[in-house]
């Protein structure tokens, strides 16, 4: 059987496809759209930006920036409904302020307020209820940020898992400093400010859905010390950081490799991972590059400074395991390629399902 | 991590690779077919291909237990999931895999309760823990899963559990691996058997391939290192002018393969007179049911299901990926309308489709090349 087009025209192809405006088409919401990969980026850049459109929501960053007052600040929101609420290492109450300082942290912002809604299900037992929003309340002093409003809704038996919590968070943009994925450039290096994946499996493993018993916790904390470190030691060298969160450090350099147009190759024998990560992953088959993380940050640095960024990160206990793990390329545009520990080479695209639902 | 990465050394590999180019004959090209999705899997997860001359081209087989289920039998299974009262139980894999009416998550999208399961042992517990439910586990996969399917039936017997039971599509390879060395648009070069299935059904069922074909095949292991190491083994064989079975997974396969699970496989199940597989059309005496001793685990008969054939899409060319005959991107539909997202074909969806392993690990030589990167 012969066939009229080469491998070439193919990858040209499916690169315009990558590339055309995100529709959703399903005819219903599946636990796919929820998972931070592709379907996830469907249902927010087919279905919800085009209605709300405005130029700042259109950045797709991790927080919106605006100016109000002179003031130059960073909003972001986040849901939390991981299951179960309590796991090695944290709980959702914990979870729902780290998760939204680091949002804030990455777009540069200095976290200052944020609220926090709770959606609760009945029946949920008042020492539960107090333990999460004690928890809520000791990683907020721990971020330095002050809840200053909230809501509280209940809602049958059955309807939510325990407990959700709805965040929103405010930041200042204290320098001048503009991170944008647009300021990527070919050449700056590719920093990892830690181990890949813990989150994802601690939760994994604490549904007990699995007979693996393994000691990893999840690394839910802060990063605004990590990300204002970054910027004091790389000023504008500083490009870009992303809190790796759902989709894991493989979605966030595929979309910063998009955003800029540029190839990122990641050298895969770099990237820290725990070996109970490895042994999990390896045991269930999940690559821990595409697992959850709620306390590691993706840096893109200028070259000349990678060395000083390193040494900032590595100075401060939430970057003591960073590392340079990649480079950013031209070729190939809006692709990120890994150099296997195989010494062979592997294209590295964004996240299609998830095997791990509701993590975060 | 001990005992994985010893099978993963990039410098061992590339002596490996030296070593098989040395062998290669000059001016020959060499088709060698990974029969199984988990060697398609390892291969482009690890880059495989890049300690290969250019000469061996890797083909890949009909192996992944996903790719062969027909869109009729996701169908029935569907059918299942949205009756009163059903918990259907699947590997993950399964839950993407396109039926004429949408796949598994759309019907959970729909109302249905189909839950992933790692094993069908926690398809078992799930039983027990719902008594007043009815738990159907579908029972996917080659000669390697099927004994674990069999022991949870005979569990269910042992513990008296009723609500359970079974929706059997295992499916056996030497079939498969017949229906492919008779299909006349491919010509082949030898084989890296299926390492797992052989754990169970041992290296003896494949001697009529060298003897029938001549046609050399070794059973490898599933990390990096095993499969160069087996395609070592058969350019030597090439070399030495021998056509043999062999077995690089000695580690794990007995050339006999495991007589209990070999037993617990005939006292449970009974080889189906056909079965259809996906792109390759029905298969005589190619898959298993539950066998009529174990009759009441068996979903086929407890529930009343569509049982229709539905013809593949007819953009679909996954039987010919199936075969090795096309590659991944010589499929017309490959990486536009057939994504590991939005598949159309089953090879486009388990991380062991050939065609879901090539678009997300392996897309495009081009790119290989133009990686002198990051010495």
């Amino acid at each position: 059987m012969t066939t009229n087009f080469s491998e070439d025209q193919v990858g040209q192809r499916i690169e315009a496809m990558r590339r055309r405006p995100q529709r959703f088409r399903d005819e219903r919401v599946t636990m796919a759209h929820g998972a931070g990969g592709k379907a996830s980026r469907a249902l927010v850049e087919g279905l919800v930006v085009p209605l709300l459109a405005n130029p700042a929501l259109e950045q797709l960053s991790d927080a919106g920036l605006f100016t109000a007052g002179g003031a130059r600040l960073a909003m972001t929101t986040d849901a939390f409904v991981v299951r179960p609420i309590r796991f090695p290492g944290g709980s959702i109450g914990e979870l729902a302020v780290n998760g939204t300082v680091n949002d804030l942290a990455v777009s540069g912002a200095r976290p200052v307020a944020m609220s926090a809604a709770l959606v609760l299900e009945e029946g949920l037992a008042a020492d539960v209820l107090e333990a999460e929003v004690s928890a809520m309340a000791d990683a907020a002093r721990a971020a330095d940020v002050s809840v200053v409003t909230g809501d509280t809704k209940v809602v049958e038996r059955g309807k939510c898992d325990s407990l959700y919590v709805v965040t929103t968070g405010v930041g200042l943009l204290e320098n001048d400093l503009t991170l944008a994925p647009a300021l990527v450039r070919p050449g700056d290096k590719v920093l990892l400010s830690g181990t890949v994946g813990d989150h994802g499996v601690a939760i994994m493993l604490a549904r007990g859905d699995l007979d693996i018993v393994a000691d990893v916790s999840s690394d839910t904390q802060p990063l605004w010390s990590l990300a204002a470190a970054l910027m004091s030691a790389c000023g504008g060298g500083l490009r870009c950081m992303r809190d790796a969160t759902r989709g894991g450090v493989a979605t966030v350099l595929n979309e910063i490799a998009m955003a800029a147009e540029v190839g990122i190759v990641l050298e895969e024998s770099r990237v820290p991972v725990r070996p109970e990560v490895v042994g999990a992953g390896e045991i269930l088959g999940i690559d821990p590059l595409y697992v959850a993380n709620e306390g590691k940050l993706v840096a893109f640095v200028a070259p000349e400074l990678a060395d000083a960024a390193l040494e900032a990160m590595r100075a401060l206990p939430s970057g003591a395991a960073a590392a340079i793990v990649g480079e950013v390329r031209e070729e190939p545009p809006g692709r990120v390629l890994g150099r296997t520990t195989f010494g062979g080479h592997r294209l590295i695209d964004m996240l299609v399902g998830d095997p791990l639902p509701r993590i975060c | 991590m001990k005992f994985v990465d010893e099978f993963r050394d990039a410098e061992l590999a590339e002596v490996l690779g030296r070593e098989i180019a040395a062998l290669c004959e000059p001016g020959r090209h060499y088709k060698i077919m990974e029969v199984c999705g988990g060697h398609t899997h390892t291969i482009y997860r690890y880059g495989v291909q890049d300690h290969l001359p250019e000469d061996i081209e890797l083909v890949h087989g009909p192996g992944c237990p996903v790719c062969v289920i027909p869109m009729g039998r996701v169908d029935d299974g569907i059918a299942i999931a949205e009756r009163e009262g059903v918990i259907l139980t699947c590997f993950g894999d399964m839950m993407r895999v396109p039926g004429g009416r949408g796949s598994f998550l759309d019907a959970n999208a729909r109302g249905a309760d189909i839950r992933m399961v790692y094993s069908p042992l926690d398809a078992l517990r799930i039983a027990r823990q719902n008594p007043d439910r009815q738990v159907v586990f579908y029972a996917i996969g080659f000669e390697t899963t099927a004994p674990s399917t069999a022991l949870t039936i005979l569990r269910a017997e042992a513990e008296g559990i009723e609500n359970f039971s079974v929706f059997c599509n295992h499916v056996t390879i030497i079939p498969a691996i017949k229906a492919i060395l008779d299909s006349p648009d491919l010509r082949l070069d030898a084989f890296l058997g299926p390492g797992h299935v052989s754990t169970v059904i041992g290296c003896r069922p494949y001697e009529w391939i060298p003897r029938d074909f001549g046609l050399p095949l070794v059973c490898a292991g599933f990390e990096p290192l095993d499969l160069l190491q087996s395609i070592y083994m058969i350019m030597k064989q090439f070399a030495d002018g021998r056509a043999e079975v062999e077995n690089q997974y000695s580690r794990v396969v007995k050339y006999d393969g495991n007589p209990v699970a070999l037993k617990v496989l005939a006292d449970v199940f009974a080889l189906r007179p056909f079965f259809e597989w996906r792109g390759l059309g029905s298969i005589a005496h190619s898959a298993l049911q539950v066998a009529p001793k174990y009759a009441r685990y068996d979903a086929e008969l407890r529930y009343e299901m569509p049982g229709v054939r539905v013809a593949d899409p007819k953009a679909c060319q996954c039987g010919e990926v199936l075969k090795g005959v096309l590659k991944p991107w010589e499929c017309k539909v490959f990486g536009t309308a057939c994504t590991p997202e939005t598949p159309i074909g089953t090879c486009m969806v388990s991380s062991e489709g050939a065609c879901a392993a090539y678009y997300n690990f392996g897309q495009y030589a081009k790119q290989r090349l133009s990686l002198e990167v990051l010495q």
